[in-house]
């Protein structure tokens, strides 16, 4: 929840207010080291954003308006201004994901999600997708092994009847999977409710602290325009 | 412990797609007994025991649990049922599908109406009976399947159920996990019945059996002198494993 409204900050803040993104990426950084996480995870996980860069680095050659020249180059000034803006905005965004979920099990996400009143049906299905990834994953390596072991290697467009035929196969089962976990349910009560957490109560202090890092942001971006 | 748990008379059964399943079974189970019910695939055995719980509606005959009617269109009545009969599936991925072993075992008696520390005892109380109280924070993937077999009669358990119904306990266990099973199993004290395919480990655990066969109660007797009706197993393709005899 901390993690979005800071990022629904940084994201409403205009480019321009470079002092407000260097206290951002202060801030994300300070609670990334407070938090324990090394450094080298976070760089690591951080990759998943390559693709957006890409993009955002086009940007400068395709606009309208002012050009400028740089290192031969010729750009829109525009374009440079947005490109960046997608870049800092991202990786804001990509850090704080990653500050959440290395300091928070996913299932202490579902309850958070829970306490903040999320549809019980929502959580619900998110707790078993949880739940059922890994049996779903095993058994997709299992059609897998079972492939290659009767000389089937997928390499070209051929091939793709095969894995369309797995994939629906796989989907097959997991319904009928489904199925399966419907009727166990069903025969221990289940009565559209999963049983609640004894939950422990959410503190005011947990709560002021789950505010600190937006608040912080809103403080830096609010003392930077007024400079 | 003349007390009947299961009475079952008259009970057919025909799926929609007009493939009938159960010809009129007729069976009593008294409180306490261990009893297997073997017969071969397609027997009509799983269609039996989904019966049981209200699961299939019944739709000739009548199956009563501890003196209970089974009545699929009353809603209280499949409530208190499936508090007392308690299905243990065959595969345990099916059976576990909380985060955790411990909110798993929780699911059951929470859905009775338990909370708390009353909810909590049920879930330890439970998790002790299989040795696996130590797993309660686990998620049931980390566990292999003997203990995720072992996860699954301890959810079942949680609900106090009258009736213990196991399908195919055996399956796919190492001998290992077979014998601590079987030995958790001879430990509960409580009527149970057996789907299975595993003769010996029928004839280890149950003192009677029952073959089920074209949908109807084939034979009914002491384990141990149905097995040894070499013609009997034949006729019902059942067959004890090459070089056992009893």
């Amino acid at each position: 929840m901390a993690a979005l409204l800071f990022i629904l900050v940084a994201v409403a803040t205009p480019i321009t207010n470079i002092a407000a993104y260097i206290a951002y990426f202060s801030l994300i950084w300070l609670a990334l080291l407070t938090a324990k996480i090394p450094p080298v995870t976070v760089i690591k996980r951080s990759l998943i954003e390559i693709p957006f860069v890409a993009f955002a680095l086009l940007m400068p050659f395709f606009g309208q308006g002012e050009r400028i020249d740089f290192l031969g180059l010729s750009l829109y000034q525009e374009g440079i201004i947005a490109g960046a803006g997608i870049i800092a905005k991202a990786t804001l965004g990509v850090l704080s994901a990653i500050l959440l979920s290395a300091t928070t099990t996913a299932r202490e996400i579902l309850r958070g999600l829970e306490i903040l009143r999320l549809p019980s049906m929502l959580v619900q299905i998110a707790t078993f997708m949880l739940r059922y990834l890994n049996v779903v994953t095993d058994e997709m390596e299992r059609m897998r092994v079972a492939r290659a072991s009767r000389g089937f290697d997928a390499k070209g467009i051929r091939h793709w009847r095969v894995l369309a035929n797995s994939a629906g196969a796989l989907f097959i089962r997991s319904y009928e999977r489904g199925e399966r976990v419907h009727l166990a349910m069903l025969s221990r009560g289940y009565s559209g409710e999963l049983p609640k957490e004894e939950r422990e109560e959410v503190l005011p202090q947990q709560i002021a602290l789950g505010l600190a890092l937006p608040l912080l942001a809103l403080t830096s971006l609010l003392i930077s325009s007024l400079i | 412990m003349s007390e009947k748990s299961l009475e079952i008379s008259g009970l057919a059964y025909a799926y929609p797609d007009g493939n009938q399943a159960l010809y009129g079974v007729n069976l009593a189970i008294n409180q306490g007994e261990r009893v297997a019910l073997l017969g071969p695939n397609g027997a009509g055995k799983t269609t039996l025991v989904l019966h049981l719980n209200g699961i299939i509606p019944t739709m000739q005959g009548q199956v009563r649990v501890a003196g209970e009617l089974v009545d699929s269109k009353n809603a209280e009545s499949i409530k208190s049922v499936r508090h007392k009969v308690g299905i243990v599936f065959q595969d345990p991925d099916d059976q576990l599908f909380m985060p955790t072993v411990g909110q798993d075992v929780a699911f059951g008696p929470y859905n009775m109406g338990l909370r708390d520390s009353e909810l909590n005892k049920v879930v330890e109380d439970s998790l002790s009976l299989v040795g696996m109280l130590e797993f309660k924070d686990r998620p049931p993937h980390h566990l292999s399947f003997g203990q995720r077999r072992r996860v699954a009669v301890a959810t079942v358990l949680a609900m106090k159920p009258e009736i213990l119904v196991l399908d195919e306990p055996s399956s796919n266990l190492d001998p290992a996990s077979r014998r601590e099973l079987a030995d958790i199993l001879r430990s509960l004290d409580i009527t149970m019945i057996m789907v299975t395919h595993d003769l010996p480990y029928a004839n280890e655990l149950c003192e009677r059996a029952l073959i089920l066969s074209g949908g109807v109660i084939a034979a009914d007797g002491k384990t141990s002198d149905l097995l040894k009706d070499s013609a009997l197993l034949k006729k019902h393709r059942l067959e004890l494993p090459v070089g056992f005899s009893l």
